[in-house]
């Protein structure tokens, strides 16, 4: 398992208890690979969201084992294994740019001169660096995620965890950023966990879909997704691109028919 | 342009206090000439209305006036001297039951957000205290820590510290929580002690409702302050001014309302000086900008 990122098998995860208890996720068994990136698409309900929760030990799930770079999800988490961006972008709005993507560094006890330089590097990554020393409700909502991710980044994880970090955002400013976040894999190397609703999003950015399907939340599906690296902006033009929307959009309605 | 804005911003809050002020005295003026001259209120009056005549309601220039003069015959001192002088020692006293209650007001939060237990258990207590009416309360603690041999600073601030903590507690305990799940969960993913997610995290967001609270407490200090004044035998204070006064109000009337517009005015200029500190303290939040 040497290469494996984050492993999940047999997890489940019921909400509340008895007859008021709400099955999120059922069984659900998945490898990541070191280096992959694996979408995570399903309607809401399906307990995407849950279940990243549960790799990046925010939630323990009900049943079931998972373990993130060979550890459990609680020590990854204390080791800072990871870095994770919300479909909110989170800053504080009290603290400048340059001063949010440091708060991690900062809560690490890392040395100021370090986090500061570390902070720049990280904000030369989302070419924000001209804005370190706005406040965050001086930027665009594309921005803010753009610092969002920046800040994920700052502890060099190996390993990213994103909840529909794009959903906010206006179809145009998401396709940018998703470009901009193909750069950032490519560049970084970084394992990335992506939870969205978008058909094409997920085919887009992805090297591997799992489709997700409600109640219980369960995998569907899982679907490669062979097209040539690196994604580029005539990559959703091609022929391929299209077919594999079509697989992964068949997968979501055969699982939506099982009653 | 927000800039041009913001310069002209302080002129025109001065001048609408100025035409508030100038609506005020000449309602008050007006009423009296209505009071006198007609007989429109003859109806109400000493019923629902307020008496106009010049012992109910003295003449505004009458009252400017009383400032400028020794309160008592062949005395040196301007009753307005008189009342800053007491306003700064009654100031004193406030400032430092503010300083108290805010900081066990704090707290008292803190401890509250982590604990609901402790919450539920005191929040009762708390919400009692402030119930309970300050007439009641102040004399007692005056006798207390007159028995403890305190000095007389002692009761005064800790009445307004009690009339300070709960504006503070209430509202900071609110902010604390104010963070949206994300955040904590930002927190948490970082590795964060729970001490360091409350002072980088939930104390910030707390500041603006924290500010919210030390206005309301600035005013509730000098309050708190000037009753407790008067169980205590200070005679330096605003309190035993008011006292004074009010036993002489047959004879003059104006001293005392002269007296209650400078302990106002004391709570303006303390709820301006937080005012002034938020602005010094808080980092400039979202505005619109045109």
């Amino acid at each position: 398992m040497a290469g494996s990122a984050v492993s999940v098998q047999g997890v489940s995860k019921t909400f509340g208890s008895g007859a008021d208890g709400v099955q999120a996720l059922s069984a659900i068994d998945l490898v990541v690979d070191a280096g992959e990136f694996v979408s995570l698409l399903g309607p809401s309900g399906c307990g995407k969201s849950t279940l990243l929760r549960i790799v990046g030990d925010l939630l323990a799930p009900t049943s079931g084992s998972v373990t993130v770079n060979g550890k459990s999800p609680a020590q990854a988490r204390l080791d800072r294994d990871y870095g994770m961006v919300f479909q909110a972008p989170t800053l504080l709005e009290w603290r400048k740019v340059a001063r949010n993507v440091q708060l991690p560094l900062e809560v690490m006890g890392m040395d100021r001169a370090e986090q500061e330089r570390r902070g720049r590097e990280m904000l030369e990554l989302v070419e924000l660096q001209q804005f370190a020393d706005h406040y965050p409700w001086q930027l665009s909502g594309g921005m803010q995620q753009r610092v969002a991710i920046a800040r994920a980044l700052a502890f060099r994880p190996g390993l990213l965890l994103m909840d529909e970090p794009f959903g906010a955002l206006d179809e145009m400013t998401r396709e940018r950023m998703q470009m901009e976040l193909m750069q950032i894999w490519r560049q970084t190397g970084t394992t990335v966990v992506f939870v969205t609703h978008s058909i094409p999003e997920a085919v887009f950015l992805s090297t591997r879909v799992v489709v997700m399907s409600p109640r219980p939340g369960r995998i569907a599906g899982v679907v490669e997704v062979d097209l040539a690296q690196p994604r580029v902006f005539e990559t959703r033009e091609a022929s391929q691109y299209f077919a594999k929307l079509n697989v992964v959009r068949e997968l979501l309605r055969g699982s939506e028919a099982v009653p | 342009m927000p800039e041009k804005v913001s310069q002209r911003r302080p002129l025109r809050v001065v001048s609408g206090v100025v035409v508030i002020l100038i609506s005020l005295l000449a309602a008050w003026e007006l009423y009296k000439i209505v009071g006198e001259q007609t007989t429109l209120l003859n109806f109400c009056k000493g019923k629902f209305c307020a008496r106009s005549d010049d012992r109910s309601m003295p003449h505004v220039w009458k009252i400017f006036q009383t400032l400028l003069e020794p309160p008592r015959r062949g005395g040196e001192e301007s009753l307005l001297s008189l009342l800053l002088a007491a306003a700064w020692f009654t100031w004193r006293e406030a400032l430092a039951g503010f300083l108290v209650g805010t900081l066990g007001g704090f707290f008292l939060a803190v401890a509250f957000s982590r604990s609901a237990l402790l919450e539920r258990g005191l929040m009762p207590f708390v919400v009692g205290s402030q119930t309970v009416p300050l007439l009641a309360i102040a004399p007692m603690v005056v006798i207390w820590s007159g028995q403890a041999g305190l000095p007389t600073i002692i009761p005064v601030a800790a009445i307004a510290a009690y009339l300070t903590f709960f504006p503070v507690t209430i509202n900071t305990l609110r902010g604390l929580r104010s963070p949206e799940a994300n955040a904590a969960e930002l927190m948490k993913s970082f590795a964060a002690s729970p001490r360091q997610t409350l002072w980088k995290l939930q104390v910030p967001a707390a500041l603006p409702y924290l500010f919210t609270a030390l206005r309301i407490a600035a005013a509730a200090s000098v309050v708190g302050a000037i009753v407790a004044e008067l169980p205590t035998g200070i005679q330096d204070g605003l309190g035993r001014i008011l006292l004074t006064f009010n036993q002489y109000f047959i004879t003059g009337p104006e001293r005392l309302f002269a007296s209650v517009v400078g302990s106002a005015l004391l709570g303006i200029v303390f709820v301006s000086l937080v005012a002034i500190l938020e602005k010094v303290v808080l980092p400039p939040k979202r505005r619109v900008v045109v």
